[in-house]
């Protein structure tokens, strides 16, 4: 295989690794870390282990912008692009909900909850009066899923992360990690509380479309990866390039369990993510219930 | 700085969160390397004065002067070298050392290509000693008790460097032993770093004993500004807190001290 991608090989060989196999890999490597990172951002500011996207709705978001090109029929680059309108036009509603006054955690999580319920209400009368086949296309895609993914999917989240990443993890990572402290001591130590805010929340909102777009919303990575960083690293702040490579790991992990776990029978990754990720969660809530820490 | 200057004052703030309007018209000075106080009752708009003097809210109308230029025309950063905020409450990151959350005052010193420095050391193991919270360097604060935890961000605060401090409400949650603690500490603060510090304080004996210079507030307006010792009379504190009292010298100190009547009179309308 090295040899191959070395450029040796046959056509086929040449072909399965280049066009099937690698995209696929750093489609899996590139949603994991914008998932995890953008859900470190989210539990960070939020100062709460359940702010994730998946709660906060945008996951949701991205699934109805996706699901209106079903209905109407589209291609899968205006899918993908709906998606990321999806996501945006969530995370603008939500913030001019809930975030405008600088608000706290709780609130947001609550507006957030409220909003993935109606999206998710949505998402059914969309799929409902999608045609069959569109329907099983459409249910695929909700679960999140690899297959199949080539060049074409991973590029835009490649860009995406090539400007976010820097931004985040150098730009503001250290005032990400004074907002901890609470908004009033991250003012009080010269944190530009508001402007920090809406950075960080459309970074993590345009990730999040974006990796929506590439694989479809992938479930419980986003929520999971900070919690398994911090537990790795065990240092306080917010871990983000921890975080990012235990979403990639866990994401390239899960896509070859999926692909592997039932011979002759691929799943697509959501579903493993999902089983993977929500049994590690209750575990973690049990585990830190013991500890006293919960 | 010649005495009777202010670095810090507001002038015919307006303070409002929304619609609704705290206070109208109000103007303050602080002292330079005065210890002032605020004091009035619940919801007078003393906290809400004190957000406005630290730069978290902006006023409506008026403007906030630190160093004869209008705070909001500052960076968040600039502001911060020169004055720090201890906030009512603050969360400690699970899993923080003391060392490492005292550490954190350094931010606004720090910047992409100024990291970490020996200065930085420096400053947080004084700002540890001078509250006595070096013995704790390396423990958790989850762990901590109240008071402790309030001297470990009273030291973050310090290792913040600033020549005016604020402190909002610094001895709530706080046993009586643990609040005079906290304000000899302060007083400390003002004596010894000739630091400026400006604290809202909820028990007036207290104000009387520590401030240098006391403001009294009723429903958003300033009903007396100045020395403890000419401003606290039984008629102020009839007139602020609607509380008959005598005043008297305090034994300790000689500062006034009130001591509530022992029945509010059968005339006084409910």
């Amino acid at each position: 295989m090295l040899r191959t991608l070395a450029g040796g090989g046959s056509p086929a060989e040449q072909f399965i690794v280049t066009e099937l196999r690698l995209p696929r890999l750093v489609t899996a490597l590139l949603v994991g870390a914008a998932l995890a990172l953008a859900g470190t951002v989210f539990q960070s500011l939020v100062r709460n282990p359940l702010g994730s996207p998946d709660i906060l709705g945008f996951t949701q978001g991205a699934s109805t912008g996706a699901l209106v090109v079903v209905v109407l029929g589209g291609s899968s680059l205006a899918l993908a692009g709906a998606a990321v309108v999806g996501g945006l036009g969530t995370g603008l509603l939500i913030y001019a909900l809930a975030w405008r006054r600088g608000v706290h955690g709780y609130r947001l999580i609550l507006v957030g909850i409220g909003v993935a319920a109606i999206l998710t209400g949505v998402n059914g009368y969309l799929l409902t009066r999608a045609p069959l086949m569109d329907a099983a296309r459409a249910v695929l895609w909700l679960t999140g899923s690899l297959d199949g993914r080539g060049w074409a999917n991973a590029g835009p989240l490649l860009a995406v992360i090539a400007v976010l990443a820097p931004l985040v993890l150098v730009g503001c990572a250290p005032a990400l990690r004074m907002m901890e402290l609470g908004d009033d001591t991250a003012g009080a130590l010269g944190v530009p509380v508001r402007r920090l805010r809406l950075v960080l929340l459309a970074s993590a909102v345009l990730l999040v479309s974006f990796a929506a777009a590439a694989a479809g919303p992938v479930s419980f990575v986003a929520l999971v990866a900070p919690h398994v960083a911090k537990r790795l690293t065990r240092a306080a702040g917010p871990n983000l390039l921890p975080s990012m490579a235990v979403g990639a790991a866990l994401l390239v992990g899960a896509d070859l369990l999926a692909q592997r776990a039932f011979a002759g029978h691929q799943l697509p990754v959501g579903v493993v993510t999902g089983v993977i990720g929500g049994g590690y969660l209750v575990w973690l809530l049990a585990a830190e219930r013991r500890a006293g820490r919960l | 700085m010649h005495p009777g200057s202010t670095r810090l004052g507001g002038t015919a703030l307006t303070l409002a969160y929304d619609r609704r309007v705290i206070a109208e018209n109000l103007t303050v000075a602080v002292p330079d390397r005065s210890f002032t106080v605020i004091i009035g009752p619940n919801a007078c708009g003393k906290s809400t004065l004190l957000r406005a003097l630290s730069r978290m809210l902006r006023p409506s109308a008026g403007a906030v002067l630190l160093d004869g230029r209008d705070i909001h025309g500052q960076s968040a950063r600039a502001v911060a070298r020169t004055l720090g905020l201890l906030p009512q409450s603050s969360i400690a990151p699970d899993g923080i050392s003391v060392a490492e959350l005292v550490a954190r005052g350094r931010y606004p010193h720090q910047g992409l290509l100024r990291q970490w420095s020996r200065e930085d050391e420096r400053v947080v193991e004084e700002s540890m000693a001078a509250t006595g919270v070096d013995d704790l360097a390396d423990r958790l604060v989850d762990e901590l008790s109240g008071g402790q935890r309030q001297r470990v961000w009273l030291a973050m605060a310090l290792a913040q460097q600033t020549p005016l401090l604020l402190l909002d409400e610094p001895t709530t949650y706080l046993d009586i032993a643990h609040q005079i603690e906290i304000l000899d500490l302060c007083a400390r603060l003002h004596e010894e770093q000739g630091r400026t510090l400006v604290a809202v304080l909820h028990d007036l004996n207290h104000a009387a004993r520590y401030a240098t210079h006391l403001i009294a507030m009723r429903d958003g307006r300033v009903v007396a500004a100045g020395d403890p010792a000419t401003v606290v009379t039984a008629d102020l504190v009839a007139e602020v807190f609607g509380l008959p009292c005598r005043v008297i010298d305090d034994p300790e100190t000689g500062t006034p001290l009130v001591v509530p009547a022992a029945r509010r009179r059968a005339t006084e309308p409910a």
